[in-house]
């Protein structure tokens, strides 16, 4: 009998917490639409990604991001889970500075910021630091034929952060920054 | 530097914020009127109605133990039944994900029904959206408000004098706790997850192209409901495989706010809580600035450490940063630093909702952040955090009082043989369960010929295989739930070794220190003598710490020394 009032009380609790209270924040949820599906990222009215989710870019007329431990897959994200002192890490940095160097003809090492050459926690982080697309400037600007001067501006404009003025680091999202790159290489 | 004080800025904002929530607090089990007593009252009273429950029927401590066992196996059935099965559910499954295997199904029922919520699992590939709401999000709730239970007892037991051994009604405390604390602070947090851009959808997986025409999946799903109670009831099981790590967790570094705020504030506000309801502030101040001073001191040098970086990567002279080089497994949005801190935070309270990958910590900040862990008592989980702070100040009253040449006491009871040896079973039970089990684990590892091919448990070799098992142990007997990525811990023996020190880190403490309050409840308080220790005073507070730096640390010093200190030291 008190097994049975147990088992009431615990279908009572499931119907407020397993049911009414998503419910209720879905509710809540649906006056921001646009949030609640994830914020995506509509060219032409076609998605082209989610705001929040880091895209792979690999080709050089885009800022690429960060190496990622999944390749960006958004369906089944994670790290590199590797320790701090393994040779593994230490070997796969040192070939991510090779290959970057060697795709940005004149950029020394001392120029590429830490964020680059390592993966992420996600696997999916979607932003740089400033110096982290600043660096890529000269490799794009080829690429696009566009000056360098314009693509630094872009990189600025495209910069946010710290959150009220000092809280957090200054990033820049690498998909919002190609977004409005091809719009300015769509403009001239 | 802007970093740190960016941190220690959102400390202040939880334990400000904390005061309000904890007077709160104290007036809903005090039963005195609140503001929100219109709408949550008759919600109250509603779940005892249907029930069939008299909220006020008097339990003694066997009785409070018993129910609140009973209704977390009806709990543990249920979780068993839906992971087994949620590949034949009608609906809330867009993703077709499949049924857990039997010692998967086993582990992750016991790990949300302890509130540790280690997740041997990926939510975007284990779990259906059914799952995530009726099994976890639920379990996220009643095991919060089964914490807060359990703490409250406790606090009841000690400000009161009752022959009978009265400690209350389990029912009437764990409804109260789920309805009038945990709902209304859950509905305000999740409201704002969804304002910094976290997702609340049914709909299944997103599919795109890419800027560079690729074809591309984004997992999403009703990820804002989960989040705010994963953080406040300490839980931390996360919608998705990386936790607060994932962008849909914590999308930008308002929500990383929101997510420290969120996981400080009920245990800080539990223990001012304790000062108004016991109405000894003093008291409630002083163990406020053990767990504050306690946090700091192991935190401080884990971040420090982090900061600093390995000699490996420094030497490349890459372009300099503020956070230094430890960015691998973390975001560039919450940096080196914040993240660090999160994680200590993570470590001290139980929600192990951490920001970055575990493993990839540089090995010394390990020390740390384990024994903030394997202490549990440093702010600690909601109400659980309070239980284990407890068996520590019942321990270090004892000392304090031989010390003074007095009969021990403790807020003018009595201590004697049957309460000491309830603390000290309690204190040494989890050590016993964690150490016996990383000795069991580190033994079948070392024992199976070429274990790397056929076991494949450990992604990283040496030292720091020892280490992530060690953790994964620790982080279980204190309901933290974190884990290194790298150990292979989807296997049947990582599945049911951890199990027992779930359990029992997570119901011989609760256990204990019930039967200790139940055993000062029945006491005649005499009034404190000239020269008797009391609880209240820096030097108690500094042989508090000294008590807890010896039980809680110092037994870890082998097991560390084989883990993270032989990592450093051969890493030179």
């Amino acid at each position: 009998m008190q097994f049975l009032r147990l088992v009431r009380l615990s279908g009572l609790l499931l119907l407020l917490f397993g049911g009414a209270f998503p419910g209720l924040i879905w509710a809540v949820a649906q006056l921001m639409p646009a949030r609640a599906a994830g914020s995506p990222l509509t060219v032409g009215g076609r998605v082209v990604g989610f705001r929040y989710i880091g895209q792979k870019f690999s080709q050089a007329r885009y800022f690429q991001g960060r190496p990622s431990a999944v390749d960006y897959n958004a369906a089944a994200t994670g790290a590199s889970n590797l320790s701090a002192t393994s040779p593994v890490l230490l070997a796969q940095v040192k070939a991510r500075l090779d290959t970057f160097l060697l795709q940005n003809p004149g950029v020394r090492a001392a120029d590429v910021p830490i964020e680059l050459l390592t993966a992420s926690g996600s696997g999916l982080d979607p932003d740089l630091s400033p110096q982290g697309a600043l660096v890529q400037v000269a490799r794009v600007a080829q690429a696009r034929r566009i000056p360098v001067a314009q693509l630094q501006d872009l990189v600025r404009q495209q910069t946010t952060g710290p959150w009220l003025g000092f809280v957090g680091p200054t990033h820049v999202n690498v998909l919002a920054l190609n977004l409005a790159l091809d719009q300015l290489a769509a403009r001239r | 530097m802007l970093d740190i004080l960016s941190e220690v800025l959102l400390f202040g904002l939880a334990a400000a914020l904390a005061l309000p929530v904890g007077r709160y607090l104290a007036r809903v089990y005090g039963n005195e009127p609140t503001w929100l007593d219109p709408v949550l009252v008759p919600l109250e009273r509603a779940f005892y109605r249907l029930a069939g429950l008299s909220p006020t029927a008097p339990m003694r401590w066997p009785r409070y133990v018993g129910a609140l066992l009973g209704i977390n196996a009806v709990w543990l059935l249920w979780a068993l039944v839906v992971l087994l099965l949620q590949d034949h559910l009608p609906f809330g499954n867009p993703d077709h994900i499949p049924a857990m295997t039997p010692s998967q199904a086993l582990h992750t029922a016991v790990s949300f029904l302890t509130s540790t919520n280690a997740q041997h699992y990926a939510g975007e590939t284990g779990a259906a959206y059914f799952t995530q709401l009726v099994v976890f999000t639920f379990l996220q709730f009643v095991s919060a408000g089964t914490s807060l239970a359990a703490g409250l007892a406790v606090v009841r037991a000690l400000g009161r004098e009752d022959k009978t051994g009265n400690v209350g009604n389990f029912y009437q405390d764990l409804v109260r706790s789920c309805v009038r604390v945990l709902l209304p602070l859950c509905l305000v947090f999740s409201v704002l997850f969804v304002v910094g851009g976290v997702p609340m959808t049914w709909e299944g997986a997103a599919q795109h192209t890419t800027l560079e025409g690729a074809a591309s999946t984004v997992a999403r799903g009703p990820v804002a409901a989960m989040l705010a109670i994963k953080e406040l009831g300490s839980n931390g099981g996360g919608f998705f495989g990386p936790n607060d790590a994932h962008p849909f967790e914590n999308p930008t570094f308002f929500t990383f706010a929101l997510h420290h705020l969120a996981v400080l504030l009920l245990p800080m506000a539990f223990i001012v809580m304790l000062g108004y309801y016991l109405r000894r502030p003093r008291f409630a101040a002083l163990l406020f600035a053990v767990m504050t001073a306690g946090l700091l001191l192991l935190a401080a040098p884990a971040v420090w450490l982090e900061q600093r970086g390995t000699p490996a990567l420094t030497a490349l002279g890459l372009y300099p940063a503020a956070g230094g080089t430890q960015l691998e497994g973390k975001e560039v949005r919450f940096g080196v630093v914040p993240t660090a801190s999160y994680a200590a935070l993570n470590m001290a309270i139980p929600a192990g909702t951490i920001a970055g990958a575990q493993d990839s910590y540089v090995p010394l900040a390990q020390v740390p952040f384990m024994l903030l862990m394997q202490i549990d008592a440093f702010f600690g989980g909601v109400g659980t955090g309070f239980l284990n702070m407890f068996i520590y100040v019942v321990i270090a009253a004892f000392i304090a009082s031989l010390m003074v040449g007095r009969s021990p006491e403790l807020l003018g009871k009595k201590v004697e043989a049957p309460e000491m040896q309830a603390a000290t079973l309690v204190a040494v039970a989890q050590p016993v369960v964690v150490l016996a089990s990383a000795a069991l684990a580190a033994w079948v590892w070392a024992s199976t010929p070429q274990a790397d091919t056929t076991l494949k448990w450990l992604g990283n070799p040496g030292a720091h295989g020892f280490s992530a098992m060690l953790y994964e142990l620790i982080s279980a007997a204190s309901g933290n739930g974190s884990g290194f990525g790298s150990l292979g811990s989807n296997t049947t023996f990582w599945n049911l070794l951890p199990c027992l020190a779930m359990l029992s880190g997570r119901f011989v403490p609760l256990i204990g220190a019930l039967l200790i309050a139940a055993g000062l409840l029945t006491k005649t308080a005499v009034p404190p003598s000239a020269g008797a220790i009391r609880l209240d005073s820096a030097t108690f507070g500094v042989l508090l710490l000294v008590v807890i730096g010896i039980l809680g640390a110092l037994l870890f010093f082998p097991a560390l020394t084989l883990g993270p200190l032989a990592e450093f030291f051969g890493g030179r």
